[in-house]
């Protein structure tokens, strides 16, 4: 090699072959090893949970699950009844929060990416975006329990459907802001100064161009944030409460209201096994649910992605 | 471990193509290339864009096994051992093999770190300090560069960055140096650099360019490589690359014996 | 201008509707956009506000008085505040490596794809896993199983005070592995979007001069992607800090306090979820005091995750 004082371990002696014994490449099996390991620990507990709840879950589910009312521990030892009043109750709590969540998160979004220019307000609301979507589950539910409930504030109710609906969209809205906002961000500005080019004013130029052709990231975003407001539960336990009642009249809204992540929160803790067995049943329901649509928006957001190429 | 050596090695010759083929899944990009590249020479590689020549080179230090569907039929032999045969060590290839980009590509780190590393995972064992003076020198940056080697590499200009990298390769100390494009993202004046650097560096490597550039070309190397692509007869309708002559660089410009060749040429200085 | 455009271009000088609807519109988001700023201020005044008396009667003593007695009305959030600091703390350190592990062996070509995209599915799809059936799974899967494990952990090492106690079933261990679990996607997905973010050029990089695959990923890839994976990572303490329900439900709630990583214990939000319901008086003030401390330890890892993201990103 050269002569200078500049040497390397005589490695390039080697003719090139793949030395097993060589430390570098020991080295290189071990730590592929170790992240195959890590990988393996990462989807393990995925593993273990879908299998219980498959099993202990699955195994229960019949026809009168879907019917009949839970019972509350202590009337029968061989069955706690169904979890019907339950599966309507996530429902319509989290179609409560969703409907809040929804319009103002899209506004809060579309005010973002369209009308802002940067300024402090803008500056603002995105940290506090931020700020809102780090704030605990269960805070925002000791909220709502202070401002709501104790305050019989609608129309003298105390736990109520509508209160856990709130409390749930305190948790959706941020993610529809930051959703819409980056959706936004993801149209070509070229198609905004096209519309504007023909006159279309700002409100046509939004609603007729920029969200339709944001729709499905948006509409991705709000499948996730529907998904895991229906498993939350710390943002129920002083706002929707539990009922062992159906939840099937309008007034109902304002009365305490079941949910099957309640429900499992509830009747884990049980020192009942019957109890103990509907709440697995419940996770068997709710977790199906919520797989179905995160599967749901991958793939809508998989169609998004084709769309643009 | 028996990998075939032929009994006939020219120690003249660096790199031996042997009936090569490149193809990305089912597409193919270059074939049936044969190829002596001269050992302490410059070779270009030039020819029109989609030609596979960038494909070609890097193929000869093994960069083609990060793309994943990217499949090599037939042998390239660097002094007689054949770089694709299972029992290589790609690692060790890069090492003996080394390349300088199209972009630059210095790493996040300090100019001198840009320069360490390279050398430190070579297992170098000299005095670093001195090292990086005499890479960043024969590299022609030196100056620009004395007085903020703990700077990071990416507040050079680029085409001190470009020479950054030149720099980097130099020192792990490969016997040949692929530069795929090295000056197509700088300006003329740092091209001039980079090719003056060049010049200083043939005495000591083996150099292989791909370039755009025909003036470049015929400034720089001794040898050149020229590849064209062509509509197969029963193909899909993608472009295969082929080499279409290769000889010293001044046959190939004054008297190519190729019309291809000649009407490339004369085309791109006409 | 021809004669007659206006007359077939009936709105080229736009109506008072249309004016009226474009300005609406835009005032209409700005008020959406506030509502962000309207709630956000109105948890802090709740918060706060509930928090005054107990804020009076104890100040910052509230912070190290380990005592919590509904009986003699006296409280102090230190047991809380241990658990849900040593337990963040705990599954942060355990999970980084795992997550980044993980995120390193799905974005390198170490195997097909397709099996890397699937293990990447698989990652994030434990992350729609709602708290509460983990929970479930935690009392009557993962303790029942760990417990002869810590056991023997005891025998050998129970000379150490963080492992001290016998362990007999629900506790900080326990609370600390479901917090892995629930943190790990964050991890790896957000450390895999950052890794696949390092530009192509720099793995031709290092591989040019010839590193191994693990040189490349040590020395040039992950440098360039640490502020993405640092970001990650406090985002995922933060989650780990007010993470309720699992932990609840496996923590043990003991307000005794005990260094030992097998007793039971408590964390901010476990004890906000299990005493909030039945309080009243100054317990419902302290429960908002520990509300307050939480929600400044989830905001001060928030900003300083910001912070940190910004001071390490790398031009490349």
């Amino acid at each position: 090699m050269t002569k200078s004082s500049i040497q390397y371990k005589p490695t390039t002696k080697s003719k090139l072959y793949f030395d097993a014994k060589l430390t570098r490449n020991i080295l290189e099996i071990a730590y592929t090893l170790i992240a195959g390991i890590f990988s393996l620990l990462a989807i393990l507990p995925l593993v273990s949970v879908l299998t219980y709840v498959l099993i202990k879950g699955g195994s229960q589910i019949n026809f009168s699950l879907f019917t009949q009312l839970p019972e509350p521990p202590g009337d029968d030892f061989l069955s706690a009844g169904g979890i019907g009043n339950a599966i309507i109750g996530t429902f319509i709590v989290t179609s409560i929060g969703a409907l809040i969540s929804i319009p103002i998160g899209i506004g809060g979004g579309v005010f973002l990416a369209e009308y802002s220019k940067g300024g402090n307000f803008s500056k603002f609301i995105r940290f506090g975006t931020n700020v809102l979507s780090g704030v605990p589950s269960i805070i925002a539910g000791v909220v709502v329990y202070s401002i709501i409930v104790t305050t019989g504030i609608l129309f003298g109710a105390s736990f109520s459907a509508i209160a856990g609906g709130i409390a749930l969209s305190i948790l959706m809205l941020p993610t529809v802001i930051k959703t819409t906002d980056e959706g936004l961000k993801l149209v070509s500005n070229e198609l905004r100064k096209g519309a504007m080019a023909i006159g279309a004013s700002r409100f046509v130029t939004i609603t007729r161009i920029t969200l339709p052709s944001a729709f499905t990231p948006i509409a991705t975003g709000i499948l996730l944030a529907i998904a895991r407001a229906a498993g939350e539960t710390a943002p129920l336990i002083f706002t929707g409460l539990f009922s062992f009642y159906w939840s099937n009249t309008p007034t109902s809204l304002l009365e305490p209201i079941a949910s099957l992540s309640v429900l499992i929160y509830n009747f884990a803790l049980e020192p009942y096994e019957a109890q103990n067995q509907l709440a697995w049943a419940a996770s068997f329901v709710l977790l199906t649910t919520l797989l179905i649509l995160n599967i749901l928006a991958r793939y809508l957001r998989r169609y998004s992605i084709l769309e643009k190429r | 471990m028996n990998i075939k050596k032929l009994s006939n090695i020219d120690p003249k010759i660096s790199i031996a193509l042997e009936n090569v083929t490149i193809s990305y899944g089912k597409f193919i990009a270059v074939r049936n290339i044969y190829c002596k590249i001269p050992k302490g020479k410059v070779t270009a590689l030039i020819g029109p864009s989609g030609c596979g020549k960038s494909t070609v080179l890097r193929s000869i230090n093994r960069m083609n096994d990060l793309i994943e569907n990217c499949s090599l039929k037939g042998r390239i032999l660097f002094e007689g051992t054949d770089l694709y045969h299972p029992n290589i060590d790609p690692v060790e290839v890069r090492r003996r093999i080394g390349m300088v980009f199209q972009q630059p590509n210095p790493f996040p780190k300090s100019i001198y770190e840009n320069i360490a590393f390279g050398a430190r995972i070579n297992g170098y064992v000299g005095d670093m300090d001195e090292l990086v003076e005499k890479s960043l020198k024969q590299a022609a940056v030196w100056d620009e560069c004395k007085d903020k080697l703990k700077e990071s590499g990416y507040s050079l200009s680029g085409g001190q960055q470009q020479r950054l990298c030149i720099a980097r390769t130099i020192a792990t100390q490969p016997e040949i140096i692929l530069m795929d494009e090295p000056c197509s993202a700088l300006d003329p004046i740092s091209t001039l650099k980079i090719e003056e650097t060049m010049h200083n560096l043939k005495k000591r490597f083996t150099i292989l360019i791909v370039t755009h550039n025909m003036q470049q070309a015929l400034r720089v190397s001794d040898f050149t490589a020229f590849f064209n692509a062509e509509k197969e007869a029963g193909g899909d309708g993608g472009k295969v690359g082929y080499l279409v002559e290769f000889n010293t660089t001044k046959k190939i410009f004054n008297s190519p014996l190729q019309k291809a060749t000649k009407e490339y040429i004369g085309g791109k200085f006409g | 201008m021809r004669k007659g455009l206006n007359d077939l271009y009936l709105l080229r000088s736009r109506s008072k509707s249309e004016k009226f609807v474009d300005k609406g519109f835009k005032t209409l988001a700005i008020g959406m956009a506030a509502m962000v700023a309207i709630v956000l201020i109105a948890i802090i005044i709740v918060v706060i506000f509930g928090a005054k008396e107990s804020i009076g009667k104890y100040g910052l003593n509230f912070l190290v008085i380990s005592e919590w007695n509904p009986v003699t009305d006296r409280y102090g959030a230190f047991t809380a505040i241990y658990g849900t600091l040593l337990t963040s703390l705990a599954s942060i350190l355990i999970a980084v490596p795992i997550g980044v592990g993980t995120a390193i062996f799905i974005t390198e070509d170490i195997l097909p794809r397709k099996i890397r995209d699937f293990i990447g599915i698989l990652v994030e799809l434990l992350a729609a896993i709602p708290s509460v059936v983990l929970g479930l799974w935690a009392i009557f899967v993962l303790e029942p199983f760990l417990r002869p494990m810590l056991t023997s952990v005891y025998n050998t090492l129970g000379w150490i005070p963080f492992l001290g106690t016998k362990p007999i079933g629900p506790g900080i261990a326990p609370a600390i592995i479901i917090l892995i679990v629930m943190i790990l996607p964050i991890i790896t997905s957000i450390s895999r979007d950052s890794l696949n973010q390092v530009p192509n050029t720099l793995r031709e990089a290092a591989y040019g001069i010839g590193a191994t695959r693990w040189a490349a990923i040590f020395n040039v890839l992950i440098p360039a992607a640490i502020s993405g994976i640092a970001g990650g990572v406090l985002l995922a303490l933060g989650r780990a800090m007010g993470e309720t329900m699992a932990v609840t439900m496996i923590i043990g709630n003991s307000n005794n306090f005990s260094w030992s990583l097998f007793s039971p214990g408590n964390t901010i939000s476990a004890l906000i979820a299990n005493q909030f319901g039945e309080a009243d008086g100054t317990q419902v003030s302290s429960l908002m005091y520990a509300a307050l401390v939480l929600m400044f330890l989830t905001l001060a890892v928030n900003v300083i995750a910001n912070l940190v993201v910004k001071k390490l990103s790398l031009k490349y």
